[in-house]
């Protein structure tokens, strides 16, 4: 057998295992009654610790952050390694906010980041604006995770549209019947290949003349490039773009819908602080990704087609003994599959409860909800896939750069509302809308350049605006520092004005709400009338974790 | 219920590993390397180990409060 039919037959045979997988994990800790959205789309909030984790680290660290920041490493060198303090420093930030968000939305089943906004400034449309918002920034990320999954594909030899659409497919079916508990089930899968692949990768470089050798030809190789911007280290001009690009990122974790959606999932706010503790092993994971770069770099990998997302699996191909190689390839696929699912369920969750029940059927029952959001997660998903393959799919790379930048608006409300609701809620609308309209057109007036700063193209260049210094700085701060002071500026007007302000529905202890706490269960039963509501947390389920 | 005065005290100290990773214009330097690694990448490891410690700390000092 040739060693790519090695490589071939061991990444079909695991891709097999992990579709039965996929299908078998409705059954996985069943609830007795699966047709509601708490169920379907948080796994009847039961998740304990390990499934926590490893579903966190299936959704956060998806193969697009795999592929693209090693990437950029390649390409760029030390600017590309900003994807690791960004992780770094959401671990401590999770660990204080990401409990308060578990306990108010346990309190009062929120699933989605638009409800709580509804609720927290009394305001439903404010809450349709965020979840319009989120459900538009998440799309993109759900196309980038398809064309990493592509990039993998092409690698491995299967091109074209055909296998794209297949594993769309399956997964789509997926998700449909088993809903957060398939991609929950898969990350542990993944997780285990992903450490065979970085234990592979680590041997890869210590047999190759070591981290010593691969930085030092890396930098000869920055040397000889005519790029300023690149090298090992980051240049003078180069910190304030690199910080606010960090400090933006990290942000930007506690809006996206799916994010909290795998936070949500679990029992209690123990578990969400000792995954916070245990979080910190995937930055390092991702570290370790983006150091291939430099590997990639030095050994010189050439990228398939100039897509610099195939420069991993090329290396991989090249490198990896192949039966290693087919696991590596299984990994990076089901990485770009759970993202995929978990970003889909969180849209779709947020379609249902803040769009779907306040507009279109005030009184949808939890079946209808569960029904409405099944059906929407496949729009998203397939919503996707044809915009990489009707549309080049660079543009989605472009649109998910957006996309941060626009789910970056949402932090007044869904991030510092946290904390206070002292913002008027007219001036969060005006405040989102006002960074909406700057974000959307700073990115719009900045020029693509080439390799050598020829302008590509006049519009839609990246995320960093270059200030008159030689300096440049992330987009998305500056339009959320406008947002900021307009929603500020606006709620003084509005309270002056005595324009009258929404009621606000949570109380300072549902931030603090656990698990077990007695007035909790009496109101599980008194909002959505949940069947299963009273008899959680029951001896007849079994917690893994 | 909020948590009593003490543990919210120890609450600041994730100060630390939220600033920490945020320091490369100090990091930003090749030497000391380790296993061939400038300073630069190892010190973002260093981090991660750092956050994986003083949220442990601060999770074991803060659960007799109630709440976990």
């Amino acid at each position: 057998m040739s060693d790519r039919t090695i490589e071939v037959g061991i990444f079909t045979v695991l891709m097999a295992i992990v579709v039965l997988l996929g299908f078998g994990a409705a059954r996985w800790r069943a609830p007795e009654n699966p047709h509601t959205l708490e169920e379907w789309g948080v796994g009847g909030r039961a998740f304990g610790n390990w499934t926590i984790w490893f579903l966190l680290g299936g959704s956060m660290y998806s193969a697009y952050t795999f592929i693209a920041v090693p990437a950029l490493t390649y390409g760029v060198g030390a600017i590309g390694y900003f994807a690791i303090p960004f992780a770094v420093i959401t671990t401590p930030m999770t660990f204080l906010f990401t409990t308060k968000a578990w306990s108010v939305a346990r309190r009062h089943g929120f699933l989605t980041h638009s409800e709580f906004a509804a609720a927290r400034f009394g305001s439903p449309r404010l809450g349709a604006l965020i979840a319009v918002t989120g459900i538009l920034a998440t799309i993109p990320y759900v196309a980038v995770q398809l064309v990493s999954l592509q990039a993998v594909l092409r690698t491995v030899g299967f091109g074209g549209e055909v296998p794209l659409l297949a594993a769309v497919t399956v997964v789509s079916i997926c998700t449909f019947r088993s809903g957060l508990r398939a991609p929950a089930l898969l990350s542990i899968v993944k997780d285990v290949l992903l450490g065979w692949m970085l234990l592979t990768a680590v041997l890869m470089v210590a047999m190759y003349g070591g981290w010593g050798s691969t930085f030092r030809t890396a930098a000869a190789r920055f040397e000889a490039t005519p790029n300023p911007a690149d090298g090992l280290l980051l240049p003078d001009n180069a910190h304030l773009g690199f910080l606010t690009l960090v400090i933006g990122s990290a942000l930007a974790i506690f809006a996206y819908p799916h994010a909290l959606l795998g936070m949500l999932a679990a029992k209690d706010r123990a578990t969400i602080r000792r995954n916070a503790a245990a979080l910190p092993v995937y930055c390092m994971a991702l570290a370790l990704m983006a150091m291939l770069g430099f590997f990639a770099l030095a050994r010189g990998v050439r990228p398939v087609d100039g897509d610099l997302n195939t420069v991993i699996p090329q290396t991989i191909h090249e490198y990896f003994p192949s039966w290693s190689a087919g696991i590596a390839f299984a990994a990076l696929s089901i990485a770009a599959l759970i993202p995929a699912a978990v970003m889909s369920i969180a849209a779709a969750n947020t379609f249902t409860r803040s769009l779907y029940r306040p507009y279109l059927r005030p009184n949808a029952s939890a079946a209808t909800e569960a029904r409405v959001s099944r059906w929407v997660s496949l729009i998203v998903k397939f919503g996707a896939a044809a915009l990489i393959l009707a549309v080049d799919p660079a543009f989605s790379v472009d649109l998910q750069l957006i996309g941060g930048v626009v789910i970056l608006q949402t932090i007044p409300t869904v991030f510092i509302g946290l904390l206070t609701r002292w913002f008027h809620r007219g001036a969060l609308t005006t405040g989102l809308l006002t960074g909406l309209a700057v974000g959307i057109g700073m990115l719009y007036l900045i020029p693509k350049k080439d390799g050598t700063g020829r302008v590509v193209s006049e519009h839609f260049g990246g995320s960093s605006w270059q200030l008159d210094d030689g300096r440049s700085v992330y987009v998305g701060i500056v339009a959320l520092a406008v947002n900021l002071a307009v929603t500020v500026a606006a709620t003084l007007v509005l309270r002056a004005a005595k324009v009258p302000d929404g009621v606000d529905r949570t109380h300072p202890e549902d931030y603090l709400t656990d698990a077990g706490d007695p007035y909790l269960k009496r109101l599980d039963q008194l909002i959505d009338g949940l069947p299963r509501a009273e008899e959680r947390p029951g001896p007849q389920r079994q917690h893994i974790g | 219920m909020p948590a009593p005065a003490r543990s919210r005290r120890r609450q600041w100290l994730l100060l630390v590993p939220a600033v920490a990773p945020l320091l490369t214009p100090y990091a930003n330097r090749i030497d000391p390397a380790l296993f061939g690694i400038p300073f630069f990448f190892w010190y973002q490891f260093a981090c991660a180990l750092l956050a994986m410690l003083v949220i442990t700390v601060v999770h074991l000092a803060t659960r007799e409060d109630g709440h976990e």
